[in-house]
C-alpha cells in the first residue's frame, strides 16, 4: 500500500492484513508500557481543513503510540484559513519534510488529489474526504465488529453477518466505505434511509436499500449502524418534513434496540445526536459499542499508518 | 453575384490569388479552388493556375467553409488571465474556425451596445476570424430584468444571440418576454437550460457515479424541464430559441418532439458531450469538471443520434478557458469549463464521421452553414460557390496525434483531451482569402 484512500481501491487481502495489523497493535496497547518504537523518527502532519476532534485525535494518538512526531495542521487559525490553496499546503508540507499526511476535508477527492497531483510524493490517509469516503472508520468498524461477532479469530472476515447501516446515507462517507468494505469481507449490508437522504444512483451499490427501519430490525440483524443526520450538509433542505417525524421513523429507540436479537451490537461513528437518532439509553446500553469504537480507531489507525511507513512493512511486506 | 474584394481588416492588402489544388469540397469529388480578392474566383476540376497564384496541394484533404463556433468565451474584457480576444481567436483560426460568437458574461457583462461594440472591435482588429458579440439576456446575467436589447441588435455589433449563458433565464415570465422582444429585429435567445434550485451546488452528473463518489448530483431533470418548459414558450409566443450544449437524451427526445410540432427551436450539442462521460469524474481531475456535466454513455448514443438525425442542428465548442490555479483544485472548489476550439472538429470527426455516421457535407452543415445561419452572420456559413466569400478551410483527416494542450494558440491549458490520440489537422484556414493558418501554426502578420 501506498496511500490509504479509499476502501474502493483496496483488495479483500489488503482489508484482511490491516485488520490483522489492527489486532496485533490492540495487543500491545494491553501493555503497561504502551509506546511502540516503529515509527521513531518520522513526522505525521494531520492536515484537518474540517473541524473534527475525535479522528484528528485518534490519528495522533495512534501515531504518538508509534512514537512518530506530529504536527496538527487546522483551517482554523491557520493560513489555510486565510486563503491558501491545498496545493500551496501540500507543497509546503512537503518543503518541511513530511513522511505522512492524514488529510481531512469537506471536498470529495481531496486525499485522491494529494496523493495523485504530484504536489507531494509522502503517503497520503484520506481521513474522511467530503461525502465520498472515510476508510478508517470502516476499517475500525469492521475491527470492532469482528471482535463482537467472530470473537477469538484474528484472521475472520465478516461473511454470513448481516448489517443494518440507517441515517442519511447522502451525506455519509462513512457508509460509503462501510458499504464497500464490509461486503468485501463477505457481510451482506442494508441500508435504511428515507428516499430524499438515499443517492439516486444507490442503486448500482451492493447492498439492499430498505426505507422501513422496523421492517429490517425485524430480519434479526447482527450489527445496527446508526448514522448521524448531517444537518449542516442538507443544501435545499426539506430531506424529511420533521426532526419529530424522522425520530419516528428511523430513530433507534429503547422499544426497537428491544426487538433486536440478544447479540445485536449497536454502532454510530460519533458524533451523536442523541435523543434524535439514537436514544440515549440505547448509546449507554450494554449492546451498544460505541465507545469500544473510538478505542479501535486507535488500534485501525496505528495499524494503516504502520502499513505506509514502517520500514519493514513496506520492503517486506507480509504474506497472509 | 458580388464582386466587390472582402476583407475583415482594412489595414491588410489584399493577399495574394491561391489556387487549392486537388481538395474535395465537402469531401465530395475532387476540385480545385482558385481564390481571389477575398472570394472563391472559380471552382472546377483541372483549374489553370494564375501566374501571380500560390498553389497549395490539398490533395486528400477536405474542402469546407471556414467554421462558426456559436459559443465562445473569449474572456475579455475582465478575464484576460484566462484568455483575451487576440488568443482565443488565435485559437479559433488554429481550430479551422473563421467566426466566433463571444459569450456575454465578461466582467463588465456585454450587456450594453458598448461593451459588445468593444468586443467586435477588439475581434476585428486582431484579425484572426469573426467576432460576433453575444449580448446578455438580463442586467448583469442577474435574471432580473431584460438588458437593453434592441440597443445591442442596433448597435454596430449588430447583435442577434442573445444569452446569459452560465446561468440559466429562469424566470418564466422574464423568458417569454424575452422571447417576444428579440423577434423585432430577428433575433434568438440562447438558453442555458439548468433549473437553479435543482442544481444548488451540483457538481456533476447525479447517477452512479456521483452516488459512488459522494458529490453532489446535477440531474439531468434540471436541464430538461427548463427545455421543456422553454420550447412551450417559444410556441406560444412564436420565437426563436436556441438550446445551448443540450447533453441528456431526454433533453433530444424533447427537442425532437418541438420541432415535429413546427417550434422554432435549434439545438447545440458540445465536442466534449459527444465522447466524455461521467466516468471520467473518477479520478478527481477537475479539467473534467464542466457545466453542464458530462453525462453517461447512453447520453452520449442519444446526442451523437440527435446530431446524425438533425435533431441537433449544430455542435459549439462552448469553449471556456481557465488559468491552471482555478482547475489546480479541490473538485468542488475548481472553475467549470473546458477549452475546445483547437480540437472541435478531430472530435467531431472521430466521433462522427468516421464511425459513418455523419458525411463532411453535414459537418459543413453542423459547424458552419447551421451556426451561422441561427446567428445571423449573413458572410459566414456560405457555399463553397464562385463569388462566395473566401473563408475556408482545407482539413487534412489523415494524420492522427497525440493532443497535446501546451501546443494549443488558447492561454487555456484545461483541454480534457491531453493525450488522446485525434483525427486530423488543419491544412489552412483562410479568413476572406487570406492564410490565417497554415499546417496548423497561426500565420504572424
Amino acid at each position: 500500500m501506498r496511500h490509504f484512500i479509499s476502501i474502493a481501491d483496496l483488495r479483500r487481502e489488503e482489508a484482511l492484513e490491516v485488520l490483522a495489523t489492527a489486532e496485533h497493535m490492540a495487543q500491545t496497547q494491553s501493555r503497561a508500557i504502551r509506546k511502540l518504537p516503529t515509527l521513531v523518527g518520522t513526522t505525521v502532519v494531520n492536515l484537518f481543513f474540517e473541524d473534527s476532534t475525535r479522528t484528528r485525535i485518534s490519528f495522533e494518538a495512534a501515531a504518538k503510540r508509534l512514537s512518530a512526531d506530529v504536527i496538527n495542521f487546522s483551517a482554523k487559525g491557520s493560513s489555510i484559513s486565510k486563503g491558501e490553496s491545498l496545493k500551496d499546503t501540500a507543497l509546503t508540507l512537503q518543503a518541511m519534510g513530511a513522511d505522512a499526511v492524514v488529510v481531512r476535508s469537506g471536498s470529495a477527492g481531496a486525499a485522491h488529489l494529494l496523493a495523485h497531483a504530484g504536489w507531494i510524493d509522502q503517503p497520503i490517509v484520506n481521513a474522511g474526504d467530503g461525502a465520498h469516503e472515510h476508510p478508517t472508520q470502516a476499517m475500525l468498524d469492521a475491527f470492532t465488529m469482528r471482535r463482537h461477532l467472530r470473537p477469538g479469530d484474528p484472521h475472520a472476515d465478516l461473511d454470513g453477518l448481516h448489517v443494518v447501516i440507517v441515517g442519511d446515507v447522502l451525506h455519509s462517507r462513512v457508509a460509503r466505505s462501510n458499504v464497500l468494505l464490509l461486503t468485501l469481507l463477505g457481510a451482506r449490508v442494508t441500508l435504511v434511509a428515507p428516499p430524499a437522504l438515499v443517492p439516486v444512483g444507490a442503486t448500482g451499490w451492493p447492498c439492499e436499500i430498505s426505507y422501513d427501519l422496523d421492517e429490517a430490525l425485524a430480519a434479526g440483524p447482527d450489527a445496527v449502524m446508526m448514522l448521524r443526520v448531517q444537518h449542516e450538509r442538507m443544501i435545499g433542505g426539506g430531506f424529511f418534513p420533521t426532526a419529530g417525524e424522522y425520530s419516528r421513523r428511523y430513530g433507534l429507540s429503547a422499544a426497537r434496540a428491544a426487538s433486536l436479537p440478544a447479540h445485536t451490537i449497536v454502532m454510530h461513528p460519533g458524533p451523536m445526536n442523541r435523543g434524535f437518532e439514537i436514544a440515549g439509553s440505547v448509546a449507554d446500553s450494554p449492546r451498544s459499542v460505541i465507545v469500544e469504537q473510538v478505542a479501535s480507531g486507535v488500534f485501525v489507525r496505528m495499524a494503516v499508518l504502520y502499513h505506509l511507513l514502517a520500514t519493514d512493512a513496506r520492503e517486506a511486506p507480509r504474506e497472509n | 453575384m458580388r464582386t466587390e474584394p472582402v476583407t475583415s481588416d482594412a489595414r491588410t492588402e489584399p493577399p495574394a490569388p491561391l489556387l487549392i489544388r486537388g481538395g474535395r469540397p465537402y469531401g465530395e469529388g475532387v476540385q480545385d479552388v482558385l481564390v481571389r480578392d477575398g472570394r472563391i474566383a472559380a471552382i472546377g476540376a483541372d483549374l489553370e493556375a494564375p501566374a501571380d497564384a500560390e498553389v497549395i496541394d490539398a490533395e486528400g484533404c477536405i474542402v469546407l467553409p471556414g467554421l462558426v463556433d456559436l459559443h465562445t468565451h473569449l474572456r475579455e474584457p475582465g478575464g484576460e488571465e484566462a484568455e483575451t480576444v487576440e488568443t482565443g481567436t488565435r485559437a479559433a483560426a488554429r481550430g479551422g474556425f473563421t467566426a466566433v460568437h463571444a459569450m456575454a458574461n465578461t466582467t463588465p457583462v456585454a450587456d450594453t451596445a458598448g461593451v459588445v461594440e468593444q468586443v467586435a472591435l477588439r475581434g476585428d482588429s486582431a484579425g484572426w476570424c469573426a467576432v460576433r458579440p453575444v449580448g446578455a439576456v438580463t442586467v448583469g446575467l442577474a435574471g432580473e430584468r431584460l438588458a437593453e436589447l434592441d440597443a445591442m441588435a442596433n448597435s454596430r455589433a449588430r447583435v442577434r444571440v442573445f444569452s446569459d449563458d452560465g446561468k440559466c433565464v429562469h424566470d418564466p415570465v422574464l423568458m417569454r418576454r424575452a422571447l417576444e422582444y428579440v423577434k423585432s429585429f430577428d433575433g434568438v435567445i440562447a438558453q442555458h437550460a439548468q433549473d437553479p434550485r435543482l442544481t444548488d451546488g451540483a457538481q456533476m452528473h447525479e447517477g452512479l457515479v456521483s452516488a459512488e463518489l459522494g458529490l453532489a448530483g446535477w440531474p439531468a431533470v434540471a436541464e430538461e424541464s427548463i427545455i421543456a418548459r422553454d420550447v412551450l414558450l417559444a410556441q406560444h409566443v412564436g420565437s426563436r430559441l436556441h438550446v445551448c450544449h443540450l447533453s441528456t437524451a431526454g433533453s433530444v427526445d424533447i427537442v425532437r418532439w418541438a420541432k415535429q410540432r413546427g417550434i422554432a427551436v435549434t439545438a447545440e450539442v458540445t465536442p466534449h458531450h459527444l465522447l466524455l462521460t461521467d466516468e471520467n469524474v473518477r479520478q478527481f481531475d477537475a479539467v473534467f469538471k464542466v457545466n453542464p456535466p458530462l453525462r453517461t454513455a447512453a447520453d452520449v448514443e442519444a446526442v451523437r443520434e440527435g446530431l446524425a438525425d438533425g435533431t441537433i442542428d449544430i455542435v459549439a465548442t462552448d469553449h471556456a478557458p481557465h488559468p491552471a490555479d482555478a482547475k489546480d483544485r479541490e473538485w468542488d472548489q475548481a472553475a467549470m469549463g473546458m477549452t475546445g476550439l483547437e480540437t472541435a472538429l478531430s472530435l467531431v470527426q472521430s466521433t462522427m464521421v468516421d464511425p459513418g455516421r455523419i458525411s463532411w457535407r453535414d459537418v459543413a452543415r453542423v459547424l458552419s452553414e447551421a451556426p451561422a445561419r441561427i446567428g445571423r452572420d449573413e458572410d459566414q456559413g456560405r457555399p463553397l460557390a464562385v463569388g462566395e466569400p473566401a473563408h475556408l478551410l482545407v482539413w487534412d483527416p489523415r494524420p492522427v496525434r497525440v493532443s497535446d494542450p501546451s501546443e494549443h494558440a488558447s492561454q487555456g491549458r484545461n483541454s480534457p483531451f491531453a493525450g488522446l490520440e485525434l483525427p486530423g489537422a488543419n491544412r489552412l484556414t483562410l479568413l476572406a482569402g487570406r492564410a490565417t493558418v497554415r499546417d496548423g501554426a497561426v500565420v504572424e502578420r
